[in-house]
């Protein structure tokens, strides 16, 4: 192993789903007590800590978890980036390490999110007063459902058309069936939040939240928290041989966000920086995607899950769909995609997420995962992304030692 | 008639109803909201710009559930409007998947959302289908 190489040294996640008796701090330690046993190390030998929470980064999650688990005066970078923040918190604790400021870090990502129902679009009460136009639009009166919508559901439903409208062959029910797969993945994960099978007629018949979206094609709202002890190529081989066989390369960490596209301020452009990011990412790592076991996506809908397979060169430009109808991404297939039921099944308590699916693949990577484990497992690679916009990519190897 | 206001300040109201863009100088990059500077080119000079009132619709959703307050359903949509994408509703079109197709080609059409305290209209904008 190169000594400027990163790699993941011990990694845990909670079961996602309703925690009504463990607040944010609970879940987060519960994940690094897990990560840190994991790897064989403890709170006092984390050089850097990076929390993530997109609703308490700001209330100053890392040290609250200090406070519970040790406070060793190590730097903590509370990170809030939208859907990608726990992948951001990942490569924060990398850079630190990378830097030469620490030789061993700790990220971790943490959500309560259970019953948070629409987590954007503005409610809108009866217009009194006077018109006045106020803001970057000169607006009136609020303008989401007015002026289109500001709904995550509804804005990735329109990314899904808007891909079936430049390549053709999207319909309703191939959607729908993107997440009939993933709720069939989901049987044989424990810690998903939803592990119950699908059917396509359940899951067009249930209820419309954004056509061509209904409920299960909407990622989970939930709880949850995952994190990660990350250390260099050097320190790792001062470790043990046990800690050396299951540590897990990370080949690739990329973060990009969207340049500017001609429509990329009225529909947000998720797969100009997604191809982007994939694009360093298959350079960092000196593979392909053809050399690729396994894919955790960002299927937040499961109109976006598509429009990523062809975003992250799974497939050829535009191919998405066959790609897809081939069965490749079923579990079963050629290079499956979200065998931990992704987003929509898993839950995406959206802190933790990032982290989280770097959980799924380290294990499947060490020969751990199950039931449910990709046989053979090499190489595999997470996608996070979140709008406005910051993806993160990461592509993991199996140890050699 | 009633005192009227445009729902944003892009809209021009009058007897031809059209969007205005803030068009880079430098790069042509077209954008709707007020400007500090160019995402594209940096560059801090605009001009304004007429969009066409016809286009093609490129991507849509039927919200059905959003946020109190929010008649439901209704289409919301991106339309090219002669190689400028824009944000709207589709409006005068039943909100349902016979109704509404990719590729369909529509025109702008406005219509009042709202009355304040003084009687003063607020009139919003929609695509509505070209033909019929």
């Amino acid at each position: 192993m190169a000594s400027d190489d990163l790699w993941v040294l011990g990694i845990h996640m909670t079961k996602f789903g309703k925690h009504p008796d463990k607040d944010m701090v609970d879940l987060a330690s519960e994940a690094v007590l897990g990560a840190l046993a994991d790897g064989g190390v403890a709170m006092t030998d984390m050089g850097v800590i990076a929390a993530g929470s997109l609703m308490a980064a700001s209330a100053g999650i890392g040290q609250q978890l200090q406070k519970q688990l040790g406070q060793t005066g190590v730097p903590v970078y509370n990170v809030a980036n939208a859907c990608a923040t726990g992948a951001t918190a990942l490569r924060v604790a990398m850079m630190a390490i990378k830097s030469g400021e620490a030789d061993m870090g700790l990220a971790f990502g943490v959500e309560k999110l259970s019953g948070a129902g629409l987590l954007t679009g503005g409610s809108r009460k009866d217009d009194s007063g006077v018109f006045t136009p106020s803001g970057r639009y000169g607006a009136v009166a609020p303008t989401d459902g007015r002026i289109g919508t500001e709904i995550m559901p509804g804005v990735f439903a329109q990314i899904g058309m808007e891909y079936g409208h430049r390549y053709g062959g999207t319909s309703f029910e191939l959607f729908a069936r993107i997440s009939e797969k993933n709720h069939a993945h989901s049987t044989l994960n424990p810690l998903a939040a939803y592990s119950k099978r699908m059917t396509l007629d359940e899951i067009m018949g249930d209820f419309m939240v954004a056509y061509p979206n209904t409920r299960p094609m909407c990622s989970a709202n939930c709880d949850g928290a995952a994190a990660a002890v990350v250390v260099s190529g050097a320190t790792l081989a001062t470790l043990s041989l046990e800690q050396r066989r299951r540590a897990v390369k990370i080949s690739a960490s990329v973060l990009t966000t969207d340049p500017w596209e001609e429509s990329c301020q009225i529909l947000p452009d998720v797969n100009t920086l997604t191809r982007n990011a994939a694009t360093l990412a298959y350079e960092q790592a000196g593979i392909g995607p053809s050399d690729l076991d396994l894919v955790e996506l960002h299927d937040c809908f499961a109109t976006a899950e598509l429009v990523h397979y062809d975003n992250l060169m799974l497939c050829e430009q535009g191919g998405a769909v066959d790609f897809f109808e081939s069965g490749a991404t079923w579990r079963d297939g050629t290079l499956p995609v979200n065998v931990s039921g992704g987003l929509e099944s898993k839950g995406h308590p959206i802190g933790a997420t990032g982290i989280a699916n770097v959980w799924e693949v380290a294990t499947h990577l060490r020969g751990e995962a199950g039931p449910r484990q990709i046989d053979g497992a090499k190489v595999g690679l997470t996608h996070v992304i979140g709008l406005g916009s910051a993806c993160g990519v990461h592509i993991l190897e199996k140890s050699a030692a | 008639m009633a005192k009227q206001i445009p729902l944003v300040d892009y809209l021009v109201l009058g007897d031809h109803p059209h969007l205005v863009a803030h068009e880079c100088t430098s790069c042509g990059a077209r954008y709707f909201d007020r400007r500090n500077a160019c995402a594209s080119c940096g560059r801090t000079e605009f001009s304004p710009v007429e969009i066409p009132t016809e286009g093609e619709v490129r991507a849509f959703t039927i919200v059905a559930f959003a946020a109190p307050g929010i008649p439901t359903p209704f289409v919301a949509a991106m339309v090219d409007c002669g190689g400028t994408s824009v944000r709207a509703n589709l409006i005068n079109v039943p909100p349902d998947p016979e109704h509404v197709s990719l590729g369909m080609q529509v025109r702008l059409a406005t219509e009042v959302v709202g009355t304040d305290d003084e009687g003063t209209e607020a009139i919003g904008f929609g695509f509505e289908p070209k033909e019929g």
